[in-house]
């Protein structure tokens, strides 16, 4: 059984981190060379841990599966990052940020751990700006900010709506400059497909490099994941296609406990789906709630335009269900009404799966101009793939899978319960709870690298003899590369039927249907029967063309699908097992009448951290209680 | 979730570049792509051909994809003789079936350029891009240092035009597009984005001189100054970039020539 221990630091909330890092451990400058880490992915957490620890003067190994760590997913995201720095003026806090994130998750986030990243937030804006990151500005030429969900205040920060991008380029460049400078060993194109312990802590990597084949071990003194979300397993999602669980699934299988596995983000604002080619879902962000109003007929089946549905006949659900926060309903609330709306055979488009986000009325207040200002490259994305004109008619969007709360369990120092194995970014599952505020993505991501792991890492490596990390020519090295190798050679001596992609699609719909937006316990037995099923099914008949010894993107997929298999099962393990609904996990059996979250704190006020037991064997659930020692854990309230 | 005009089924052909390795030879093939829905993207009709070789037991077409919303900048293929294809400050992802007609012959060609050899395919390594960066792209600022965010203001018109320059996604249609595959856009975009701000003033000379010598040893050629760059962006990036750089470019030379740096190029003075 693993220990849980979160090791969050005794005292007033507000003074945790200040003291924390006060009393963790240092390494002094000069020893710090001697040290080596190994971060894998350099997406806004990796980039930036992987060039702040470089500054620092640790020696940084960084591999990335991307031919170019400026193409991490962090790129995509688009409306923007909260900090509380109260530039408007309007109440913001540390406190408040605080507040609201943990409310936003739905109380099953530690209060330290949000705590500090409400504090960190101002830093990160901070740094941003001093690294050139082109933020939206007032004609005086200060900072602009918007609202998010869940927010009554404006804290969000944006560079129109390519905020990820921006940010992600800021920590790519810092990341660039300390490869520059020799400081960061960068290897592109280098999926991690292995994590190698020696004596029980994390010492190392198996690394197949995408373009030869290669398959190199590399050691160090600790190992950093920041490797992203899972989100994938669903197939369809707004997730980039090689978006993966592979480095946090096989830390999983060698003893890194997963935490919340079920706790998936499902984004309200989504382009539907056209077809089954399908292969990709694109969000329109959330930035759009701040002047979108999201509707759909009253009538059932009411198939006429939107444009001959009189206002009269237009039920504006979110504003009529939560009026005080309206169509700024947190993003789980706001994907669960459309999806009720759609189910009661009230959504719009040939499938009924959709309903509307109307500019009609910004556009009248405002002017097209100044709408075409704040949102016009949106518009241009959803013209493109509609071909339709949001500007003249109003957008239809579904929910659609965008964020994983869950991920590798890590204590206060973001360690997982192996020692060594950090996890930073959406690969962990610290700071969202339940559920994940809009712009706090971002804000989590770059915390972890800029401002925590610089500190705490230090804490873990005092405590290792410097020069004292083993070569990668240990047994355990070999064993973990012959893993690698076995899996590779069994893919492609299958010689199947059905390519990856026809799997994925299966285990996706299977996912989707049964731990999706909402979920009940004979749905989930059902998954619980299908997914092992159809793992089976595509151990036994799946087609991997070509060689191992080249660029090949059919095995790589294969590998990536497989890990999804085991994890879909977990997740509906997970989700079967935590008999409550809160934030994104909505078990039907499990509702006020109104159809919101009924959370059993008493019962499952703690985070469920599962621990692998051996191919085949029922994994481990393992407990951390959640204290919350200042704030009420109460029922979330948005009306 | 269409308008019923655009869901009608039609057929292409695709004569797509296929080269097993950067050694080996390439050659065109041609494939049959049948049963396409207007609005698949073009990246899924490419899914739908990979899954019937896959059936007949031949080996997929490798093409360079990711994010498949216009904004990673992975995606780089030609697609009849245009860097990205048909339709405007889009990337190759964001091209769309409708886009072609029945019985259309569609060319698909890797992004072409002596800095961007072929891996396999459709895929290209890119790298030098990379390495350009690394000389110096950035605005040196260690996580901890920076002042309030808010002490330096920026003028909204440069933020806004520093914002133009910093969306280029890195996936080097400009270079593609330009016969002498000149990367004069890319680095213009970032030399302009940082030399734009305040706080990329005290690095703005080393910054234009170190990526543009960079740039000249990775095998681009020169800027042939008729803007297929811009024209092929798919974030519509402004030649005008390219003036602003050559300027700085002119002015860093010259300061350097008559005012020499210091030799310490490094940090760690001291």
């Amino acid at each position: 059984m693993a220990t849980l221990d979160s090791k969050i630091p005794s005292g007033p909330l507000a003074d945790k981190w200040r003291k924390h890092k006060t009393e963790i451990k240092l390494v002094n400058p000069a020893n710090k060379r001697k040290y080596e880490v190994i971060v894998v992915g350099a997406g806004l957490a990796g980039a930036s841990a992987a060039s702040s620890l470089a500054d620092l003067g640790y020696k940084v190994k960084c591999f990335v599966f991307h031919d170019s760590p400026r193409r991490a997913h962090s790129i995509a995201a688009q409306g923007g990052i909260n900090a509380a720095k109260n530039y408007q003026n309007d109440g913001d806090s540390v406190h408040r940020l605080f507040y609201d994130t943990l409310k936003g998750g739905d109380y099953r986030a530690r209060e330290a751990n949000v705590h500090r990243l409400a504090e960190v937030s101002v830093n990160i804006i901070d740094q941003c700006v001093a690294q050139g990151v082109p933020f939206a500005r007032e004609y005086g030429g200060l900072l602009a900010n918007r609202s998010f969900g869940g927010a009554q205040v404006s804290r969000t920060f944006y560079a129109r709506g390519q905020t990820g991008q921006q940010l992600l380029l800021g920590a790519y460049s810092a990341l660039s400059r300390t490869v520059g400078a020799g400081a960061v060993d960068l290897h592109v194109n280098s999926e991690m497909l292995d994590l190698v312990l020696v004596e029980g802590q994390a010492k190392g990597v198996v690394i197949r490099n995408l373009v030869t084949g290669e398959i190199s071990r590399h050691s160090a003194d600790a190992v950093i994941l920041a490797t992203g979300g899972y989100g994938n397993v669903f197939n369809l999602s707004t997730y980039a296609r090689g978006s993966n669980t592979t480095a946090i699934w096989r830390a999983y299988k060698r003893g890194a406990c997963m935490a919340n596995p079920c706790y998936t983000q499902i984004h309200p604002t989504c382009i539907p789906v056209s077809g089954e080619y399908q292969s990709k879902l694109t969000l329109m962000s959330e930035s759009l709630r701040n002047d979108g109003r999201i509707w759909a007929p009253k009538k059932v089946g009411d198939r006429r335009a939107p444009g001959e549905i009189p206002e009269t006949e237009r039920d504006y659900f979110l504003e009529r269900l939560y009026p005080s926060f309206g169509n700024l309903a947190p993003r789980d609330i706001a994907s669960r009404a459309a999806k009720r709306t759609c189910d009661e055979g009230r959504g719009v488009g040939t499938t009924g799966l959709g309903v509307y986000l109307d500019f009609a009325d910004a556009i009248n207040r405002l002017g097209e101009p100044a709408v075409r200002e704040r949102y016009g490259n949106l518009f241009d994305i959803y013209h493109e793939i509609t071909a339709e004109s949001a500007y003249k008619a109003p957008m239809r969007i579904y929910p659609a899978v965008h964020y994983t709360m869950g991920g590798l369990w890590v204590d206060y120092n973001l360690m997982s319960n192996i020692p060594g194995l950090f996890v930073l970014g959406e690969a962990n599952f610290s700071d969202h709870g339940a559920n994940r505020l809009g712009a706090s993505a971002l804000m989590q991501g770059l915390a972890d690298g800029y401002f925590v792991i610089p500190y705490t890492i230090g804490d873990y490596l005092a405590g290792q003899k410097p020069g004292s990390r083993p070569g990668p020519e240990g047994a355990e090295f070999k064993q973990a590369e012959a893993n690698v190798r076995g899996q590779t050679t069994r893919f492609l001596a299958t010689k199947g039927k059905q390519p990856v992609s026809y799997f994925h699609k299966k285990l996706g719909k299977l996912v989707w249907d049964y731990c999706g937006m909402s979920r009940t316990k004979a749905g989930l037995e059902t998954a619980l029967r299908e997914i092992p099923a159809l793992r089976d099914e595509f151990h036994a008949t799946v087609n991997v063309p070509g060689s191992a010894e080249t660029l090949n993107q059919s095995l790589e997929q294969a590998g990536r699908v497989a890990d999804f298999f085991e994890l879909g099962e977990l997740m509906c393990r997970d989700a079967l097992t935590r008999e409550e609904s809160c934030g994104g996990h909505f078990r039907e059996e499990h509702q006020f009448p109104d159809g919101e979250c009924k959370r059993d704190d008493g019962k499952f006020g703690h985070v469920a951290a599962w621990e692998y037991q051996g191919e085949g064997k029922v994994p481990l659930r393992n407990t951390e209680p959640l204290n919350y020692e200042f704030t009420k854990m109460s029922v979330r309230n948005y009306k | 979730m269409v308008a019923a005009s655009s869901q009608k089924i039609f057929s292409v052909t695709l004569r797509v570049w296929r080269q097993a390795g950067p050694d080996r030879p390439g050659a065109f093939v041609d494939y049959a792509a049948r049963d396409l829905n207007p609005n698949m993207s073009f990246l899924e009709m490419l899914d739908v051909v990979n899954d019937g070789l896959n059936a007949k037991g031949e080996e997929p077409i490798a093409f360079a994809h990711d994010c498949r919303e216009g904004i990673c900048g992975t995606c780089s293929c030609t697609i009849d003789g245009k860097p990205h294809g048909p339709g405007r400050g889009v990337a190759t992802c964001q091209i769309y079936m409708r886009s072609f007609n029945d019985g259309d012959t569609i060319v698909v060609e890797p992004f072409r350029a002596r800095a961007f050899p072929v891996i396999k395919d459709l895929v290209v390594n890119r790298s030098a891009f990379d390495k350009i960066q690394q000389s110096g792209g950035f605005i040196t600022a260690r996580a901890g240092s920076a002042p309030d965010a808010n002490a330096l203001p920026v003028p909204k018109g440069d933020a806004d035009l520093a914002m133009d320059a910093a969306q280029c996604i890195g996936c080097g249609a400009c270079v593609a597009a330009c016969k002498n595959a000149s990367a004069m856009l890319f680095v213009a975009a970032k030399v302009g984005h940082l030399g734009l701000l305040p706080q990329g003033q005290a690095e703005r000379d080393r910054r234009v001189l170190a990526m543009v010598n960079t740039m000249d040893t990775l095998g681009f050629g020169s800027c042939t100054n008729q803007y297929e760059c811009s024209a092929a962006c798919p974030k519509l990036i402004s030649h005008d970039f390219i003036a602003r750089m050559n300027r700085d470019y002119l002015t860093a030379s010259l300061r350097s020539a008559f005012k020499p740096a210091p030799a310490s190029t490094g940090g760690g003075a001291g």
